[in-house]
């Protein structure tokens, strides 16, 4: 019966909110944020099960149903829920299609740019001399040139296709995360549990991984939310200049550029790839303030 | 302070080096032969071919063509483009006023209308106006450039009729030799009746998509500044002492407030530019921007490379002049860094 109580006595005392508990309390907070995440991971299950959700092949050409506009417009049918491009391809499908190639490109941005950015900005602030001034210096060389013209010359040399434009993008947005890194590595490295460790004899890679960099991460997880939507506007420019993915993938800014013919004649063509660009954007941008106001309260938007 | 100039600037000097070497290294990796492009499609006998690549200095060892044009460089020498051959220095600054006529005034709208609506949203945080502001703010800062354009002239342009397409004026009507390059001046000059405002009509839709993105950025960045300068202290003790909250806000505060967003204002030159490529295809603007996209489709490597060198050339001094002058309006950075 003691016992009990005990155990009665500890539930009464109110435990303190587990880290993942704080960060939910913290981001709910923000309603902005929320909706961003409701809308986002909406977009993420349609461009999952994109097989599943699009009616038609993104390829698929319906010759005799081209340049449909949406079914509640005049002219349009239920057939084809958003119309149909020049060539009778569904454009609900398209879009649909287009999300998984653009949180595609997103995402593979930054994981390749985090993998990358964390390497060299870790070195970066442990080696320091040559090793740090080398590693900075090509840092401030990429972002000396503005990031579009970088990206454009990148896919010139390489080619245009899905893969350069993820090359390209990461290389823009790699010094960030160099800098980034570097910066709050730095800021722990003279710190006591850091002394702490090295003296219980904790030793490069681990001291790197294991002891530092987790206390890197706040502002790294920021950085890597926003960092997926510029890579999406970055990527879906280069589409648009006809430097990114080439035809038949379904990438929005290529789709936007294919229908730049009609915005005469069929504005519809033109308007909504750019809208599934725009609002995926803003849901990870509103995501990544509610990320930012959680996380790291020293960034908090006033 | 000289010193310090000085130093700031020699720090710059790598970035410069090392920037050659990228363009260069980097355009010859480009695939297709620019003399093949040059010549077209047509047979040509191989000796042609020879003479030419000779006259380009292509069958010379590639450390040799870097050497080349270094030393060319340094002298002021950004070579000849392979498809007009004009020199490219003399073709990016025929057409460099055009971007920077319209990066000016986008920045102009963004300045004229982001900075104010920053200190609103700050003084009546909370309110409809500032929710509304942050709202489009956010949506302008997630906006592709590239469709806000389109959409904008569907609306503006196609459906309301307000103003033109493409082109910075209307060639039919207007014809004059540029003077200055920048057009309104030139219209100005002139003495053509009506070629101002055609050239004005031209710029409005342009400058207002180029400036989105920075107008959002500034809105923002001047409302959080502003709010955090409201609450310090001097602030409270300018209002203690009985000044007109007009002395308060745009005296005391609204000068502090304004040190971080002139930063912000400098560093938007590499956007600016990236956002000019995209805006100038658009519109159709015959600026630095689009000249550089028709480069890389006619493979004009010595245009490429001279274009990207002199865009990032700018963009780093801007960066440098910025980064001093940071310097000497916040009087808590000193120069003895």
């Amino acid at each position: 019966m003691a016992a009990d109580a005990a155990v009665a006595e500890v539930h009464a005392v109110p435990a303190p909110p587990g880290p993942l508990r704080a960060f939910w309390a913290s981001f709910s907070e923000n309603k902005g944020a929320v909706f961003g995440l409701v809308l986002l991971s909406i977009i993420v299950l349609v461009a999952i099960f994109a097989e599943f959700v699009a009616p038609y092949s993104p390829i698929e050409q319906f010759r005799e149903f081209s340049k449909l506009p949406p079914f509640w417009v005049e002219g349009g049918t239920t057939k084809f829920w958003l119309g149909t491009d020049a060539l009778g391809r569904d454009t609900l499908s398209r879009l649909i299609y287009g999300a998984r190639i653009s949180l595609f490109i997103g995402l593979a941005v930054m994981v390749v740019s985090i993998a990358i950015g964390v390497s060299l900005g870790l070195v970066a602030a442990f080696a320091g001399g040559v090793v740090d001034v080398v590693i900075m210096r090509v840092m401030d060389l990429i972002i000396s040139v503005p990031g579009l013209v970088l990206a454009i010359l990148i896919v010139a040399v390489l080619g245009p296709s899905l893969a350069n434009t993820i090359v390209a993008v990461t290389i823009v947005f790699l010094p960030r995360y160099v800098r980034l890194v570097r910066a709050s590595a730095m800021g722990e490295i003279n710190k006591e549990y850091v002394t702490a460790a090295r003296v219980a004899g904790v030793k490069g890679l681990r001291l790197m991984l294991r002891t530092v960099l987790p206390n890197c991460l706040a502002p790294l997880i920021v950085q890597a939310a926003l960092g997926v939507s510029e890579a999406i506007l970055e990527a879906a420019a280069l589409g648009f200049l006809g430097l990114g993915a080439q035809p038949p993938i379904p990438e929005w800014g290529s789709m936007l550029a294919d229908s730049r013919e009609f915005i005469r004649s069929n504005p519809w063509i033109v308007t909504l790839p750019g809208l599934a660009i725009l609002v995926t954007v803003i849901s990870i941008n509103l995501m990544g303030d509610g990320l930012r106001d959680a996380l790291d309260p020293k960034l908090k938007r006033s | 302070m000289f010193k310090f100039l000085l130093r700031r600037a020699a720090l710059t000097l790598p970035t410069f080096f090392a920037l050659m070497f990228v363009t260069f290294f980097a355009i010859r990796l480009v695939p297709g032969d620019p003399v093949e492009v040059r010549t077209g499609e047509r047979g040509i006998s191989p000796e042609r071919l020879a003479q030419f690549r000779h006259e380009l200095g292509l069958d010379r060892p590639i450390w040799q063509q870097f050497l080349d044009y270094v030393w060319n460089l340094l002298h002021g020498d950004f070579g000849t483009s392979i498809v007009t051959n004009e020199r490219v220095l003399t073709e990016f600054f025929a057409l460099f006023p055009a971007t920077l006529e319209l990066s000016f005034f986008a920045m102009v709208f963004a300045i004229g209308i982001g900075i104010p609506a920053g200190v609103i949203a700050a003084l009546k945080r909370g309110s409809i106006f500032d929710q509304t502001l942050m709202g489009l703010s956010l949506t302008g800062f997630s906006m592709p450039i590239f469709w806000w354009g389109l959409l904008l002239i569907m609306l503006v342009s196609e459906r309301l009729g307000l103003t033109p397409v493409s082109g910075r004026i209307d060639l039919i009507k207007y014809y004059f030799e540029p003077v200055t390059g920048f057009m309104l001046i030139d219209a100005l000059l002139s003495d053509q009746k009506g070629a101002f405002w055609s050239a004005l009509h031209h710029l409005v839709l342009p400058a207002i998509v180029l400036g989105t993105v920075p107008l959002a950025t500034l809105a923002r960045m001047t409302r959080s500044s502003m709010l955090e300068v409201l609450s310090e202290d001097y602030v409270r003790t300018a209002r203690a002492k009985g000044l007109s909250p007009f002395r308060v806000i745009g005296l005391h505060a609204l000068r502090n407030a304004l040190i971080p967003v002139v930063t912000i204002v400098g560093l938007q030159v590499g956007s600016l530019m990236a956002g000019a490529v995209l805006t100038e295809t658009i519109f159709s603007w015959p600026g630095v921007g689009k000249w550089l996209i028709e480069s890389i489709g006619r493979r004009d490597y010595p245009a490429l490379q001279g274009g990207i060198l002199l865009i990032s050339s700018i963009v780093i001094l801007v960066n440098l002049t910025v980064d001093v002058l940071y310097g000497s309006i916040n009087p808590r950075i000193r120069h003895g860094r």
